[in-house]
């Protein structure tokens, strides 16, 4: 151990000898490791924020949402445009899902409406979910006063409301909304408790838009049924357009992650055979997880392979640097050859310095590699980066194995030379 | 100055440390032979030097011995032999009682590095090292390479020995030639080597430098050292007690030096130029 100490200290020395040199072979390396680093962290980055986005979706859930068909897609099937567009999920389909389908562990239904919500002089233009008590578990809402729906609320056509937290601030600025009751449509609804803000989901593409859950308002679904109806009037510039809708959004949770595949089929067959007109949309959150999770190995591996070129190119480059500097050395080897040296003290001693070269630069890459995901986060938004243990202890791996590989052949050369000749060398 | 010489105590013995006998060193040297890119394959004309032709010699514990020769005699080939760098053709040497004319190349290091002092005409220190590690390089050789404290002060005792104890941590580059090839004089006394072995040790040096390297080698002698050394100048040679000449890969005349026969002694008549110099 004391030799290895020695070794290292004298081939630093050795190094230092040439500063400038030593240093831009050392940043090879340097590059080579934090860039390693940095796009691993950017890979997981992404691989965690999109595996968060699912499973803020669920990972046992199924989610069907009712989509305005196309026009093409009501031509097709009814020849001209209805007055009435009557389109998406109905509760014979829910009822449908409940019977037949197995695995169901709950199952969430959900209406929609965009409405005008008022409060005595305190207007907003916010979405009135009507829906039922596992609303707030689907989407992980946490009450901060008051309650969520109950059974008995749905049970009984309460005139009920929970509250968003941005439409209780813009509602009630200066009272407790508790008790107080808000106007949906031409109905006067109580409010029984305010969620906690809650930060909006991204859309995910497809019929999943962004959801800023803050301005919404929720109320039992039989009531929001009973109430609303299920006919949307929009007047629009002199004309009238009228959509019939029952239910928004049906999601259905399923008792583990292992079910999910072979049930999704069972739902297929439930459900779409009774809407021809592809007014329905099936997302599951399990299948994304697993797609996020597929892209992100191959971003990793891509990106992985793309930085380990440059810690080879930075291997190369010491490997170029080491046989310069045997050649340059030629009579050091000799008088260290004639003192006593033997071959395996010369392979040392010049594998010991390209290992300290290649050791530096990988620990100065880890210091650069680590903040460089830092300052990406911090100036460029929406980019998220996570860098992990493994990608460091990969990245100084595979500097030190570097170094070793391409410091074992100027080292043997250096070992290998004829005392004499090296001895005579100039 | 003698106690740190731990292998004699002083003056000549009877002590055989070197014994040659019929060496010979044969080169082949083949035009294209080496297997060069377009080397002829087996048509290579192939040209045998004999660098030594059969050489028999004995050096005694505590002597002082000169070998001279014009370029081409052989003496270079006698100088790589003795201090064990390379193996002979055909012979035997014994050095210090151990037969190296068949050890391996790992077994010669070993030799050299606990046997021989070098001494070279261009010092050969090593840059990068301050006085104090290139006075040790040799022990880092030995063993697990560690240096103990007892050779620590060892190294200390040969730096005053040289009058350079007072430049420890100095680098070559900030030493005359004069410092350094004293630097190579306590280094090739470190590991307490059975023969000193000087290659041309003034030949980069001024006269009054070289007086000064000489006067060290013969107190070196004095005190026990047995020191071969390789030379062509006459002036230099006569510091030695006996010298060899070689011509044409054999020894032609091996006697005492004038000096040992009652001539003057060249330290002499080099003071004498040095004070006409001043």
């Amino acid at each position: 151990m004391g030799r290895i100490l020695r070794s290292v200290k004298l081939g630093m020395k050795s190094l230092m000898l040439h500063k400038l040199r030593s240093g831009l072979t050392v940043l090879g390396i340097v590059f080579g490791v934090a860039a390693v680093i940095a796009m691993l962290a950017i890979a997981e980055g992404s691989r965690r924020e999109a595996q968060a986005r699912f499973q803020m979706l669920g990972a046992t859930n199924v989610i069907y949402r009712s989509i305005k068909p196309s026009d093409e897609a009501q031509l097709s099937t009814g020849g001209r445009p209805a007055r009435i567009l009557n389109y998406g999920l109905k509760y014979e389909d829910y009822d449908r899902i409940l019977a037949t389908v197995p695995n169901i562990k709950k199952i969430l239904p959900i209406r929609e409406i965009r409405k005008q919500i008022r409060h005595d002089e305190h207007a907003l233009d916010g979405r009135i979910v009507g829906t039922t008590k596992d609303y707030a578990e689907f989407n992980h809402l946490e009450i901060e006063r008051g309650r969520f729906l109950t059974q008995h609320d749905d049970d009984d056509y309460k005139t009920y409301a929970v509250l968003g937290s941005d439409t209780a601030k813009k509602l009630f600025p200066y009272e407790d909304p508790l008790g107080q009751a808000v106007k949906l449509g031409s109905d006067y609804y109580t409010v029984v408790g305010v969620t906690k803000e809650r930060a909006s989901t991204a859309g995910i593409g497809g019929s999943l838009a962004a959801q800023d859950y803050n301005k919404d308002v929720y109320i039992p679904l039989s009531s929001c049924r009973v109430r609303f109806g299920e006919r949307i009037m929009n007047f629009r510039s002199g004309s009238m357009e009228a959509e019939e809708t029952q239910l928004s959004q049906v999601t259905i949770q399923l008792t583990s992650t292992d079910v999910v595949s072979q049930t999704v089929p069972i739902i297929k067959g439930a459900v779409e055979p009774f809407h021809p007109k592809v007014d329905i949309d099936m997302t599951v959150p399990y299948d994304l997880i697993m797609e996020a999770e597929r892209t992100a190995r191959q971003y990793a591996i891509i990106l992985g392979t793309i930085a380990s070129i440059s810690l080879l190119v930075g291997g190369i480059g010491i490997m170029n640097i080491m046989l310069a500097t045997v050649t340059e050395r030629t009579r050091e080897i000799g008088i260290r050859r004639a003192l006593g040296a033997k071959r395996g003290d010369i392979t040392q001693q010049f594998l010991i310095e390209t290992v300290v070269l290649s050791g530096v630069g990988g620990l100065l890459g880890v210091a650069i590699g680590v903040i460089i995901p830092k300052a990406i986060e911090q100036f460029v938004a929406e980019t998220k980066a996570q860098v992990t243990w493994n990608s460091i202890i990969l990245a100084f791996g595979i500097s030190v194995a570097v170094g070793i590989i391409f410091g074992l052949y100027p080292a043997n050369r250096a070992a290998n030379m004829d005392p004499i000749e090296a001895l005579r060398h100039e | 100055m003698s106690d740190i010489f731990s292998r004699n105590g002083g003056g000549a013995s009877d002590r055989v440390v070197v014994r040659m006998t019929n060496l010979r060193k044969t080169y082949f040297m083949g035009h294209g032979s080496g297997g060069g890119l377009f080397g002829k394959r087996g048509g290579g004309e192939v040209l045998t030097v004999h660098a030594l032709r059969g050489v028999s010699l004995e050096f005694r514990e505590g002597e002082y011995a000169a070998i001279m020769g014009q370029s081409g005699s052989g003496k270079s080939t006698m100088l790589n032999l003795l201090g064990c760098l390379d193996r002979p053709t055909s012979g035997e040497y014994i050095l210090g009682g151990y037969d190296v004319a068949q050890l391996d190349d790992d077994e010669l290091s070993e030799v050299r590095s606990r046997s021989i002092g070098f001494i070279f005409q261009s010092y050969n220190l090593i840059q990068q090292y301050t006085v104090t590690e290139n006075i040790q390089l040799p022990l880092t050789y030995q063993g697990n390479g560690v240096i103990s404290e007892e050779f620590q002060e060892r190294t200390m005792e040969l730096a005053r020995l040289v009058g350079l104890d007072d430049r420890l941590d100095h680098r070559p580059n900030q030493l005359s030639g004069g410092q350094q090839q004293r630097v190579a004089i306590a280094r090739s006394l470190v590991n307490d080597p059975y023969i000193i072995l000087a290659d041309e040790a003034t030949g980069n040096l001024d006269s009054a430098t070289s007086y000064e390297i000489m006067d060290m080698l013969g107190k070196l002698n004095d005190a026990g050292k047995t020191i071969i050394m390789v030379t062509h100048e006459p002036d230099i040679a006569e510091y030695a007690k006996r010298i060899i000449r070689m011509k044409d890969g054999v020894i032609v005349e091996d006697g005492p030096s004038p000096r040992m026969l009652g001539g003057e002694h060249p330290a002499e008549r080099m003071k004498m130029e040095l004070s006409k110099h001043r």
